[in-house]
């Protein structure tokens, strides 16, 4: 994975799965374009190597790029991202999320994958968690969808624009 | 122990629901399905208990190749509970020991 | 009461790789039997409910239990030349004879006359030494993978997981799809063995994961009702004071080894693999083993992935059926070994490499 996981607690996070900072695989789209983008772009938190390419298969448009090798980290082309998120659900990692910057001055909205019970539903209040599970705010469904009819539903959150970075997930209460 | 009630991915179609007996009890469980897993979903984890040590045990490996999950099934020991299915009116009790292989053919 | 069964190509075990087997002999002419012990074949495709990695040919983006249903349909779309029995389990092979017996549930005793067979025979759990690893409620990742998601019946309330490989991060992931806390997973190595994402999904829902973690007892009376876990250092030494963790499942995901005994009694030419995660049969690339009328496909040739196992499947069924004398697709064979390189051409197939070379042979003489 190329870690080299001695007590320093950043390598540590990694090596159990937490994302500390951009890596190849694992990027932040281009700021500037971002903000303006109506729909958004897709957001991948893929860093390791691994034989798996359904991401790139499943775009319509070529914004994830073809795999050369069947192993590579995803790559993007985001001149070709509709922010459609049908990677989001189809990729079996769950690694892939779209992040619309537009929603509002200091809102965003993010879509990720879901699939436990409760399914929340639209309007609905959900807590908003980060990475290593924590409560950091409360988001409202804007959507919710189901693209492939395969039981993973894409789950469209409208959470604060200043924790884009943060949010990966939902806890649903009833 | 209980059945899961609603599943995010997966749908349950259990067959016929019959009775059966553990120990002398009465239980429900679904026809054609291994009878472990009938007595697990009605919170019976010990299976046996071994001859030497009378430590109780369970399942381990629930596929038929660990011997963990043996009981003694209408009179016959040594079953491998958790590949055998369940049918309506089955004697289900615990192994204690080795058990006794029956010497007469029914 | 003694039945025999006769068949050009026998394949045990209905596994991925079984079936692969299967579909491919059967599809070049060959008639198969397939036995499997568990009463639905299958194999552990039957319980994975998330979607496979991989490419577009081993199913990528299909959830695990649905590529079973494809394989099935796949046999049946072959007419009768598949026969597949349930609920049946061989019991052993006699050389003399060339035969192989079998069983169905306590009474029914068949011997099997093969020309020729795949054994898919799989894998099974291994267990970690600690006190009280014997009491009901320690259980195998796969039987709890078993009782959630064949059977619907609920594994326990709050679980620790031994072992962070694909397995222990996969199962950890259903179990909360099932409604089950996770306690813990606990880990030896400094890091995860399984992939990242699989990792990166349930650290969101906020499952611990606790590197450089092992279990050093079970706590219960007769069943369990807790686990006792310490912090290990980075020569594997306990460090720290224990910590016990309130649960009523013990998983174990310590890794698989893969089952042999069929090779064992037939002969074949075996070796000590770690790699590879046990014994295992020497082969050739056809996947024949020293034994001529005996190939090997799955994990019972070595502990890798489904993906894997179904292509090796595909090359053994393949290979028996010609064989067999059977008229075979002569492409498929580049086909089916491109495929399988290109699954363990990147870095996490580096392990697997490395063992395969130690028991690949060139080609056996006669």
């Amino acid at each position: 994975m190329g870690c080299t996981c001695n007590s320093n607690d950043k390598e540590k996070l990694f090596c159990s799965g937490v994302l500390v900072e951009n890596r190849p695989g694992a990027i932040l789209p281009p700021q500037e374009a971002w903000e303006k983008k109506k729909g958004g772009y897709v957001v991948i938190e893929c860093p390791q190597r691994i034989p798996c390419n359904p991401c790139a298969t499943s775009c319509p448009t070529g914004a994830v790029k073809p795999f050369v090798d069947i192993n590579d980290v995803p790559a993007i082309d985001y001149e070709k991202c509709t922010g459609c998120g049908l990677c989001v659900a189809k990729c079996p990692g769950l690694a892939c999320f779209v992040v619309d910057l537009t929603y509002s001055a200091d809102e965003a909205v993010i879509k990720l994958p879901y699939e436990l019970e409760p399914k929340p539903a639209k309007g609905q209040k959900v807590k908003c968690l980060n990475r290593v599970g924590e409560e950091v705010s409360e988001g409202e469904v804007y959507a919710v969808t189901e693209p492939l009819k395969d039981q993973t539903t894409v789950v469209s959150v409208v959470i604060p624009k200043k924790l884009v970075g943060e949010i990966r997930a939902i806890k649903v209460v009833c | 122990m209980e059945l899961i009630q609603k599943h995010p991915i997966l749908e349950f179609h259990h067959g016929k629901e019959v009775t059966f007996t553990f120990d002398g009890k009465d239980m429900k469980g679904f026809e054609g399905e291994p009878i472990a897993m009938a007595l697990h979903a009605n919170d019976v984890r010990i299976y046996r208990v071994t001859p030497e040590m009378k430590r109780p045990r369970g399942f381990f490996c629930a596929i038929g190749k660990c011997s963990s999950c043996f009981m003694v099934v209408d009179g016959v020991p040594n079953v491998r509970t958790c590949v055998t299915p369940l049918t309506a009116g089955m004697k289900v009790e615990t192994q204690h020991g080795k058990g006794q292989v029956p010497l007469e053919a029914k | 009461m003694k039945k025999t069964i006769e068949t050009d190509l026998l394949v045990v075990g209905g596994g991925a790789a079984g079936l692969c087997a299967a579909a491919e002999a059967a599809g070049a002419g060959a008639k198969v039997t397939v036995i499997e012990s568990d009463l639905h074949p299958g194999g552990q495709l039957v319980k994975q409910t998330h979607k496979f990695f991989g490419s577009k040919d081993e199913y990528a983006g299909t959830r695990g239990y649905k590529i079973a249903d494809i394989l099935l349909d796949e046999i049946a779309s072959l007419g009768d030349k598949v026969e597949i029995r349930t609920n049946t389990t061989v019991t052993g092979y006699y050389p003399e004879e060339g035969i192989f017996t079998a069983m169905k549930g306590e009474e029914e005793y068949y011997r099997i006359k093969a020309k020729k067979t795949v054994v898919a025979t799989g894998a099974q759990e291994r267990l970690i030494p600690f006190p009280n690893n014997d009491l009901p409620g320690v259980y195998g990742a796969g039987a709890v993978q078993t009782l959630m998601n064949v059977y619907g019946v609920v594994p326990g309330k709050k679980v620790v997981m031994v072992g962070a490989g694909n397995i222990g991060l996969i199962v950890s992931y259903q179990l909360r799809q099932a409604g089950v806390e996770i306690a813990a997973i606990v880990e030896a190595m400094p890091k995860i063995g399984g992939y990242w994402v699989h990792a990166a999904k349930i650290r969101r829902l906020g499952i611990p994961i606790l590197l450089r973690h092992t279990i050093v007892e079970a706590v219960g009376d007769k069943v369990i009702e807790g686990a006792v876990i310490q912090e290990l250092d980075d020569k594997f030494q306990l460090i720290g004071e224990p910590t016990k963790i309130d649960c009523d499942v013990i998983c174990m995901a310590v890794g698989l080894t893969p089952t042999t005994e069929l090779f064992w009694q037939a002969g074949a030419k075996m070796q000590y693999c770690p790699q590879l995660c046990g014994h295992v049969p020497f082969r050739d690339n056809t996947m024949r083993t020293s034994n001529p009328d005996i190939w090997v496909a799955g994990d019972a040739s070595g502990i890798e992935e489904a993906s894997a196992a179904m292509v090796e499947g595909r090359i053994a069924g393949f290979s028996a059926a010609k064989a067999l004398g059977c008229k075979v697709k002569e492409g498929s064979f580049k086909e089916y070994w491109t495929r399988l390189d290109h699954l363990r051409a990147g870095e996490v197939g580096e392990k697997i490499r490395g063992g395969i070379c130690q028991v690949l042979v060139d080609g056996w003489e006669a």
